[in-house]
């Protein structure tokens, strides 16, 4: 929230690096690098921002590229920057689900990944799970067993059970249950979700990791 | 959150040398979990991330003859699923199962989860570690029921947020710290510690050093971890235990029972390693090994019920033990 | 006159079956566009500043610093110098800018001085509350004194439920543009047709002057109708913008904070009843907050209305924090949890089953056979009578068991409606009105609705609602909406088809009285060989399109719908006596809808009411500090919400007996979310033996319960 306390609230960053804390070790850097603020520190590893950089992510299979500042989620790169809106904010502090897309493979939080830190990643989001027109069979067994009602939270769940059926196959409800722990719905879909990601995971029996 | 610069090093001595001698000069950036939403509450703001997520050798979980090797950058869910934590340290697994949100255990790291910052509610809401604005604790006069009940004497009431902690403390862990002068070894009981001033942190780790791997030797103990948790989904638990005894065929030669959420450390309850030397365990036993381990409890105003909890935790975590493999 | 009841129950194609909402697939992959999901052209992103205060009065703000910021193009300070905030959260000003990263940089760039007042923010304890405490007056019915004397038994306890959030996923906001003397507006709303209105109103400004789209919302139950500060002060920021589109949506913690709770309830109720379980006298002294104004009485006693006997005392206590919004079922899981606890609290001391009890005492209630109908039926699915023990009664080891019920009610019934029918010569019908679909369906029961009614298809018929240039239809509040649509779109389509009736009788050579639409036709009634295909018989229209209005009239439905239902919850429980933790076994619901539209869907509202029961009763609360006057858990950690792994089983019986089925649609989003909270809390209380007064029935509150017992 905006009021937090917080006795920095107009402060800009700015260069406050002890430079003796980066003399150890490694040296000093040639010039002032083009977008830092701080003293360069490690000609191996240069340091990005914190004004906004060029930025490359592989999202879906396709290559984007942005201009975003190091602390631009990649859930908002997403959704401001790219109009991939499947993904929503909804606690923004990674305990609800809702944000859920799939990073080389595995399931995450992407309100708590840095777009910065997703590059040279396969980022899947739920866009790319299924072609235009044509339903996942984890989306068509979540309309067929009316896993949703506001809809809000359902593509992370979605997602959350993709990714789960990509690499399990559940053989009861507690396993759904362990499997999609870390998504919450406020409508209350849950009977609804159990029986899509069951259904789901006969559909897609012989498809895992596809 | 605050801009900040990232930094993306690919070796420990990079990512060293990128880091500062106060805290607010840059941090580690590995799972980010906790991180970012400190930084999005305007709670912690680094005017640097250290990205350490791209360096090989923080990653991987393997034995030598040492022991377990844990890389800092392994992940829980790496933790959760490794065959070789399974066997060996049962508790180890159940503590990384405890995280019970697939994304975090995906995200989170091993060394994430030992130097995460607190969930006090007062912390995050900007009033400080020590929550005590103008030297008056929020914490004792306000809402207290998930704060500490042991080793709160002091100004910090909170409770470590560590789920592996305790577990590694009891398998005595022993964690490197590296810094752009060398590395340091720290036992994992000594790695955590409570602060007394405000701006200190709750861990050994200074601003400058990287935890870069934990070692579990392999100690041959029964080992188990116990959580009271609320929800079955994502959820702080309200107490843990996390138990490694020695065995001399039916008898516990000695014993590390370490409690987890009750106090501002893992708390070692040495009370109840000395009660279970040379005894056999039975479900008497593991109760009053349970009520020795609390024995020193000062509750606050509003969690005593959680010495209960504690209790229940360290009871359950000694039965588990004696039924696991050794 | 068209005739337009409902089909006969057995001859619905499509109404009462099993059928998958059309938005679904939609919703289910991601490409829904929600109005927080919307990215206009040249759109700017607001931040609000909010006071960190609960009561201050704001001495001075300086803007200056954020108005020089790179990418600013409009700040608005609406609490000035001189306000008294009366709750934490309350807006200080409002930023627009080029990207939300700066808008968010340029409110915390405004300086704000306050000059910070005493602040009350937590209500449990009634005395502390002194002059915040304002008392109602007593209701006496009958002679309560007499009464209690004359009891068999009275039992007496405390009781409380907390202030809960809406915690809508999709937060508070919108998107506006003011650009000349047009506004468009697409609202998170409840309330397409009003709200435009309820923003004219702020801005001064003509009723007609704004434009509302809203496709889907991300969740309301019953915070989202108002157009608030936040869609006012977008809108005015876009003007100062340059008439550029404007998006607003609250962070969590604001959203948590100010966008709306459920007022609490506490009380003291003593019940009096005859050895037989009759009960003959109530008493309570309640009290409850809703924030800064205070909180009404729960309707006390709750479904058993008329005990004989009543003493009824009620105080407001007003908060400094953030205030009440209708939330689904207003008041009633308040009424509900103080009296059936108290209720089973009674039968427990009796050492009588509670089902008994309730059933004993049906005759005070409205509605005395559809509750004793309910009861036998959730009692049949729950094996009550084989499961069911004495209070305490659980046997030995940790893990006690227990059952619990409750009972409640609801109104439903429709409201105000205008809908449009077309149906055009290729055949296609369209169905438009200002309403909205809030993940209850609506879209789909208005499809269901006209493709019954026109003998197609579901997927002939193309359902047009979210924009207030569509025929007003009420705001989506108080489960009116099925009532309301359904009734309207069965106008509007009946008259459609009378109008298509009387362009293809002459065809036919047929007077229409005798035509009726089926399967796909126009065919003469008891011979269906004598035809028109559907698309035949919509080009006898020629170059015509039919266009016909329907309204529905809450105060003459003609039989469509009605209101006033009731319902049984029931609730198994396990408790670990040793930790406090209480885990969900089974819930069983048993729900009167009247004339059920889509079963399918009604289900799923009815789970979504009881694990809204099982948050409530379980885990969730809003956790205020006396200290700082702040909320201590303004976020989805520590505010907790049940996850999938919370639930138990969840069995629903839907009430489609012919008595139900004849009463005409009536909602049931609210009714479903009542009675299982106070269900699981006596579940509870017969598990361990002891009651836990206060809900949610957290570890530290059980194990307090099972301390005093053992004490």
């Amino acid at each position: 929230m905006s009021s937090k306390k917080d006795p920095d609230v107009s402060k800009k960053p700015r260069s406050a690096f002890s430079r003796r804390g980066f003399l150890g070790g490694v040296g000093v850097g040639g010039g002032v690098l083009g977008s830092g603020l701080l003293s360069p520190v490690a000609e191996a590893a240069p340091a990005s921002g914190p004004a906004a950089v060029p930025i490359t992510l592989k999202i879906n299979g396709k290559t984007q590229n942005l201009t975003l500042e190091p602390r631009v989620t990649l859930l908002d790169a997403l959704r401001n920057h790219l109009d991939l809106t499947g993904a929503k904010r909804v606690c923004d502090r990674g305990t609800c689900g809702a944000c859920t897309v799939i990073l080389n493979g595995r399931v995450v939080y992407s309100c708590t990944v840095l777009a910065i830190d997703a590059q040279g990643k396969e980022i899947q989001t739920i866009e790319g799970i299924a072609p235009a027109g044509k339903l996942h069979p984890v989306s068509a067994a979540f309309v067929q067993h009316d896993a949703q009602q506001c809809g809000y939270c359902t593509p992370g769940f979605v997602m959350a059970a993709k990714g789960y059926l990509d690499r399990h196959a559940p053989k009861s409800i507690e396993d759904v249950e362990k499997g999609l722990g870390g998504n919450l719905c406020r409508c209350g879909t849950y009977v609804g979700v159990r029986q899509a990601v069951l259904e789901a995971s006969r559909e897609m029996k012989g498809g895992r990791n596809a | 959150m605050q801009p900040f610069e990232y930094a993306n090093p690919t070796t420990v001595k990079e990512a060293v040398g990128l880091l500062g001698n106060k805290w607010d000069e840059a941090a580690v950036l590995a799972g980010g979990t906790d991180l970012i939403s400190l930084m999005k509450d305007y709670v912690y703001s680094p005017k640097r991330l250290v990205n350490i997520k791209n360096i090989k050798e923080l990653g991987g979980i393997r034995a030598d003859k040492a022991g377990l090797r844990i890389g800092a950058a392994a992940t829980i869910d790496e933790l959760a699923e490794s065959p070789l934590v399974a066997k060996n340290f049962p508790s180890l697994a159940q503590a990384a199962r405890g995280v019970t949100s697939p994304q975090i255990r995906n995200m989170g790291t091993v060394g994430g989860d030992l130097c995460q910052r607190p969930r006090c509610w007062y912390y995050r809401d900007g009033q400080g570690l020590l929550a005590s604005p103008g030297g008056r604790s929020l914490v004792t006069n306000g809402e207290n029921k998930y704060h500490a009940i042991l080793g709160n004497g002091g100004p910090a009431k909170f409770v470590s947020a560590s789920s592996l902690g305790p577990a590694l403390i009891a398998l005595g862990a022993t964690l490197t710290l590296q810094s752009s002068s060398g590395s340091r070894k720290v036992a994992a009981d000594k790695f955590f510690v409570t602060p007394s001033a405000e701006g200190s942190r709750e861990i050994a780790l200074l601003p400058n050093e990287l935890l870069t791997e934990i070692l579990v030797p392999m100690g041959g103990t029964k080992n188990a971890t116990y959580e009271v948790r609320q929800k079955e989904a994502l959820d702080w638990p309200l107490a843990t235990a996390s138990v490694a005894l020695k065995m001399s065929g039916s008898t516990v030669s000695s014993a590390r029972v370490v409690l987890g959420h009750v106090a501002p450390m893992p708390w070692a309850a040495t009370q109840a390693d000395q009660f279970l030397a040379g005894k056999s365990l039975t479900e008497a036993v593991a109760e009053d090994a349970a009520k020795a381990a609390l024995s020193n409890a000062t509750p606050l105003s509003q969690n005593a019920y959680k010495v209960q909890l504690a209790r229940v935790a360290v009871k359950r975590a000694l039965m588990a033990a004696a039924g696991a493999r050794g | 006159m068209p005739e337009y009841s409902w089909p006969e129950q057995g001859k619905r194609r499509l109404m009462g079956t099993r059928i998958s909402r059309l938005d679904g697939g939609e919703k289910a992959s991601g490409r829904a566009k929600y109005t927080s999901d919307l990215n206009k052209p040249d759109m700017l992103f607001s931040a609000v500043l909010t006071s960190p205060h609960a009561h201050a009065k704001v001495v001075s703000v300086d803007t200056s610093a954020a108005k020089a910021m790179k990418g600013v193009t409009g700040i608005r300070v609406v609490s000035g110098p001189g306000t008294e905030i009366q709750w934490a959260g309350t807006e200080i000003a409002f930023v627009a800018a080029a990207s939300e990263e700066i808008a968010r940089d340029a409110a915390r760039a405004i300086k704000v001085q306050y000059d910070p007042m005493p602040h009350l923010v937590k209500e449990e304890n009634l005395a502390a509350a002194g002059v915040r405490a304002k008392a109602a007056g007593e209701a006496i019915t009958g002679d309560p004194d007499q009464a209690f004397k004359d009891a068999d038994v009275v039992s007496e306890g405390s009781y409380g439920i907390p202030v809960l959030t809406h915690c809508c996923l999709e937060p508070h906001g919108q998107v506006s543009q003011w650009a000349g003397d047009k506004i468009e507006m697409w609202p998170s709303t409840q309330n397409v047709s009003g709200i435009g209105g309820d923003l004219s109103k702020n801005l001064e400004l003509p009723a007609t002057g704004v434009h509302v789209h809203m496709d889907h919302v991300g969740g309301g139950f019953g915070s989202k109708f108002n157009s608030d500060r936040w869609g006012i002060e977008g809108t005015r920021l876009s003007k100062e913008s340059g008439g550029k589109p404007v998006k607003v949506f609250l962070d969590r913690a604001t959203e948590l904070t100010i966008a709306g709770v459920r007022p609490s309830a506490f009380g003291r109720i003593k019940v009096g009843a005859k050895r037989d379980g009759t009960i003959t006298a109530w008493q309570s002294e309640t009290w409850a907050s809703g924030g800064f104004g205070g909180g009404g009485s729960p309707p006390l006693p709750y479904v058993f209305t008329t005990i004989p006997n009543q003493r009824k005392n009620h105080s407001a206590v007003s908060l400094n924090a953030g205030g009440a919004r209708a939330w689904r079922a207003p008041n009633h899981q308040q009424a509900c949890y103080l009296t059936d606890c108290a209720i089973e609290d009674l039968a427990a001391k009796l050492r009588m089953d509670p089902l008994d009890v309730f059933m004993k005492n049906a005759d005070v209630t409205p509605r005395a056979d559809v509750y004793r109908l309910q009861l036998k039926q959730a009692a049949d699915l729950m094996d009550w009578k084989k499961k069911w023990h004495a209070r305490g009664d659980s046997g030995s080891g940790p893990i006690k068991k227990g059952l619990g019920l409750a009972i409640h009610t609801w109104g439903g019934g429709g409201h105000a409606s205008n809908a449009i029918t077309r149906i055009s010569p290729d055949g296609s019908v369209e169905i438009e009105l200002g309403s909205q679909d809030l993940g209850t369906g609506t879209r789909t029961a208005i499809a269901i609705v006209a493709a019954e009614t026109l003998g197609l298809p579901l997927n002939a018929v193309k359902v047009k609602i979210g924009d207030n240039a569509y025929p007003p239809s009420g705001g989506s509040g108080g489960s009116t909406t099925i009532g309301g649509v359904s009734v309207s779109t069965r106008k509007a389509t009946v008259n459609a088809l009378d109008k298509l009736l009387d362009a293809v009788a002459p065809s036919m050579g047929l007077p229409k009285e005798q035509l009726e639409a089926v399967d796909g036709k126009i065919q003469q009634k008891g011979n269906a060989a004598k035809n028109l295909t559907w698309k035949a018989a919509c080009a006898k229209l020629g170059a015509k399109t039919i266009s016909e209005t329907g309204v529905n009239d809450p105060k003459n439905p003609g039989g469509l719908m009605s209101a006033g239902v009731g319902g049984c919850q029931m609730a198994e429980v396990s408790v670990d006596t040793e930790t406090g933790i209480v885990k969900m076994v089974k819930s069983v619901a048993v729900q009167d809808v009247g004339t059920l539209v889509n079963l399918k869907t009604a289900e799923s509202q009815i789970f979504g009411g009881c694990i809204m029961g099982v948050c409530g009763a379980l885990m969730e609360e809003r956790i205020m500090d006396q200290q700082t006057g702040r909320v201590l858990n303004a976020d989805m950690e520590f505010y907790k919400l049940a996850g999938i792994g919370d639930i138990g089983e969840i069995v629903v019986k839907i009430n489609t007996e012919p008595q139900f089925d004849k009463r005409g649609v009536i909602g049931l989003g609210e009714p479903a979310s009542i009675g299982l909270l106070a269900a699981i809390c006596n579940a509870v209380a017969n598990a361990i033996g002891v009651r836990v007064p206060n809900a949610p029935m957290t570890p530290e509150r059980v194990l307090a319960a099972l301390e005093r017992r053992n004490a």
